[in-house]
């Protein structure tokens, strides 16, 4: 189909994110394309499981007239989305924090220079 | 040039898979969903259905979830707390 | 170092808004089972609460109140708080993590099918997880930023 467009969005964003993570040098911008790749999943998972008209799958003051299991957003894909960010920030958090560490050590960012990893 | 042949390859296969992948709202198959959505009110006593998935039909992966945020911020306080004694 | 704290408006404003930002916190919490929500969610609210002070005051104060040892006991604390409700479940009922509380005096109400204005006593064991699950990102993520508060000065 031509006109998926969220998931188009989500081919945008996995590149956006690839190419920042493959061509770039600087570690910080490493970083920022992991966090975009990693954004670029999540918003698939969340449109997979999306249904024509849906509502969120909660029960508690639910608007009338909603066709219970025809008309809700699946449970799962939400489910497995919320797990993924939360990992996602605690990666963020060691990646950033070794970064951290080889600026102190090495005095620079970019992966070139920083040759001792190597050996 | 190698990582970039990957890269185009790649971004190919991703636009490809975007293309042929199901038109968005209009789901193949959704058993195991509309099963969670309908019962889950009477097996976990709970009106949120994505607080019942998580924490009940797939609780093993949240425990799972815990220990990689556990060890993740367990490495970075390793990691900062040697930055900050310097 | 660049921490020094920042003018005078800045801290009264954050202080004044620390607690209310905490109760929305405990409030997204203890409703996971009923509203959008949950242990996630506002374990991040009240994470973010700490990191205002953080920002307000600067790392060294907020550092002597609650230092990251003592945020990582709290997350400690949730971890083991998560992986004793799933023993008791095995002890109670058939397998670890099943909700042994449906139809118990205590969070055990269950809700009638279909749309209903939702009640605080049912839910069976996802409070309790919930609250350990929020116990631990308020941890977590608090004694991540305060950490790297400390040592990402500008001193080489």
């Amino acid at each position: 189909m031509i006109y998926n467009i969220p998931f188009y969005t989500v081919v945008a964003l996995i590149l956006i994110g690839l190419y920042a993570m493959l061509f770039k040098r600087n570690l910080i911008k490493i970083a920022i394309g992991l966090t975009i790749l990693e954004s670029g999943v999540n918003l698939f998972l969340i449109t997979l499981g999306y249904r024509k008209e849906g509502v969120a799958p909660i029960y508690t003051n639910l608007p009338s007239g909603i066709d219970v299991p025809d008309k809700m957003v699946l449970p799962v894909p939400q489910a497995l989305t919320l797990t993924s960010i939360v990992i996602g920030v605690a990666v963020l958090a060691l990646v950033l924090s070794i970064t951290m560490m080889i600026y102190r050590h090495y005095g620079t960012l970019d992966s070139r220079k920083v040759r001792r990893l190597k050996e | 040039m190698k990582k970039a042949i990957i890269f185009v390859v790649f971004a190919a296969f991703l636009f490809f898979a975007a293309y042929e992948i199901h038109p968005f709202g209009e789901l193949d198959d959704s058993r195991m969903d509309d099963y969670i959505i309908e019962n889950a009110q009477n097996e976990t006593a709970a009106n949120n259905v994505v607080t019942s998935v998580v924490f009940d039909y797939r609780g093993y992966d949240t425990l799972g979830e815990a220990t990689v945020l556990f060890t993740a911020i367990a490495g970075a306080l390793v990691v900062l707390r040697r930055v900050k004694n310097e | 170092m660049s921490e020094e704290r920042m003018s005078v408006i800045v801290t009264t404003i954050a202080s004044l808004l620390f607690p209310f930002i905490f109760i929305f916190s405990f409030y997204v919490i203890m409703h996971g089972h009923l509203t959008p929500g949950g242990g996630f969610q506002g374990g991040a609210i009240g994470a973010s609460a700490i990191v205002m002070l953080i920002v307000a005051y600067g790392a060294r104060e907020v550092y002597k109140k609650a230092s990251d040892e003592k945020l990582s006991i709290f997350e400690s604390v949730g971890g083991l708080l998560f992986v004793l409700v799933g023993i008791l479940g095995f002890i109670l009922a058939a397998s670890f993590l099943s909700n042994f509380l449906v139809g118990e005096p205590i969070f055990g109400n269950i809700p009638p099918f279909g749309s209903n204005p939702g009640e605080l006593n049912s839910g069976g064991i996802l409070p309790l997880l919930n609250i350990a699950v929020g116990m631990k990102v308020i941890g977590g993520l608090a004694s991540v930023v305060l950490i790297m508060a400390l040592a990402g000065g500008e001193k080489k």
